[in-house]
């Protein structure tokens, strides 16, 4: 306590440096584009911090597994073999679907189907803003991740990529309430668009005029128009409708596909450019 | 002197960790904020040391790991730590139970500010369960304050 009277800047002049650039640094991340080289390096500085905090979760859950008994991972294997038979029958078909398809579109004269890269990536168990709902995956630039990519799970669609460093990024969920996902309905491929409410198990439809065909149980699938998420992943579930002729437009509600409050093992859909060329063959 | 440092920032980086660690998602809404409560313990014990500048960095690290706008944590720890920074000598003199109430209306503070920052920047709305932090990080503070103090005085932090 060497310095009773005097400081060398004095507290308000301090507070008001602080506010003055904590209001540049507010403004500057929502009305510039997030992807700039600062951003990413920035990210990749705090990376070692979240997987240093994923540490403890990491060494439990490894515990936990070297500690699973052999009865338990014979029974695991058994289903797991049970689910690839169905899965590998179910890809039999789909290589032939695949080819016809392709046979079709190329008798209509339209493109092809991107063939999309896939990268699997771990979600890091670390703690994010309460506000918003977002995943830390372990994949980053170094990887080829960059921002806006679309992340699916075995079940539908997660989310996308909106933030990069070298080993890690961060996942915008589509619950989250600035989120929007554009889709059609798999029954009768209305269009329509879902947003997050924040609400990790419920996602709303917006602006949907009280006369569209829909129903609870409709399967919506991404619609490729926003040219984030490729088209026809599964999205949601509508689970609720509510036609108040006094509202300006129905409320629709529909559960999100995938689990995204026990997420683990993601898949990000790189776009490698393996657009194939057209060949309409007789 | 150098040393010292490296040991508030060492207490700080340990606060992170803590910060950032998963919990069962259950218990999730009810984590205290531990980075705010150790910078507060060291802007009252060395006010000439932490405070300010150190709030606004260790925010923006916070909002760097967390995911939020840049500069909504650095802009609220700043202020927090400004009240406690310039009132070190008032609040010092309270009882360790008494500071455990007014650091609640800190805490309360920073965090109503926290809710209307991201309102405006991301448009979410009220619920009560925002607030869980302040009761928790009020009841975590005595025992805080003694570990932080056994801490300084055992490594003669000055």
């Amino acid at each position: 306590m060497n310095l009773l009277f005097g400081r060398t800047i004095s507290m308000q002049l301090r507070l008001t440096i602080a506010v003055v650039l904590s209001v540049m640094l507010i403004l500057g991340d929502r009305y510039t584009s997030g992807g700039t080289a600062v951003r990413t390096s920035l990210n990749t500085l705090v990376s070692p911090l979240l997987y240093l905090a994923n540490l403890p979760y990491e060494l439990l859950s490894t515990s936990a597994k070297n500690l699973t008994s052999r009865e338990q991972l014979l029974k695991e294997n058994e289903a797991l073999k049970n689910k690839q038979l169905l899965q590998s029958e179910q890809l039999q078909q789909y290589a032939f679907l695949a080819q016809e398809n392709e046979k079709l579109r190329a008798l209509l004269g339209s493109n092809p189907r991107q063939q999309q890269g896939k990268l699997v990536a771990q979600v890091l168990s670390v703690h994010s803003n309460p506000y918003s709902h977002q995943v830390v995956i372990n994949k980053g630039t170094s990887d080829g991740l960059r921002e806006g990519l679309a992340v699916i799970d075995e079940l539908g669609v997660v989310g996308q990529v909106i933030q990069v460093g070298a080993s890690t990024s961060r996942v915008l969920l589509i619950t989250d309430t600035t989120h929007a996902t554009p889709v059609r309905v798999l029954r009768n491929n209305v269009r329509t668009v879902v947003e997050g409410m924040g609400k990790i198990s419920s996602v709303k439809l917006s602006h949907v005029p009280h006369s569209l065909d829909i129903r609870i149980g409709d399967v919506l699938l991404s619609s490729g128009l926003g040219e984030r998420f490729p088209e026809g992943y599964p999205v949601a579930v509508v689970t609720h409708i509510n036609r108040d002729e006094g509202r300006p437009f129905a409320q629709i509600y529909a559960q999100p596909v995938a689990q995204l409050d026990r997420i683990r093992l993601l898949l990000v859909l790189t776009d490698t450019p393996q657009m194939q060329e057209v060949k309409i063959d007789e | 002197m150098s040393k010292q440092y490296g040991l508030i920032v060492l207490s700080v980086f340990f606060s992170l960790v803590m910060a950032l660690m998963p919990l069962p998602i259950s218990m999730e809404s009810f984590r205290p904020d531990w980075v705010l409560l150790v910078l507060m313990y060291w802007s009252l014990a060395l006010p000439h040391r932490v405070n300010i500048g150190a709030a606004w960095v260790t925010g923006l690290i916070i909002d760097l790991a967390t995911g939020s706008p840049l500069g909504v944590h650095s802009l609220t720890y700043a202020v927090t730590i400004y009240i406690t920074a310039s009132n070190y000598q008032k609040l010092r003199n309270f009882s360790i139970w008494q500071q455990g109430l007014l650091v609640a209306v800190f805490l309360a503070l920073h965090h109503l500010l926290q809710f209307w920052l991201h309102h405006f920047l991301l448009d979410v709305y009220f619920s009560p369960q925002y607030l869980w932090p302040v009761l928790t990080g009020a009841i975590c503070w005595p025992w805080l304050f003694l570990l932080l103090r056994k801490y300084r005085r055992h490594f003669r932090i000055r």
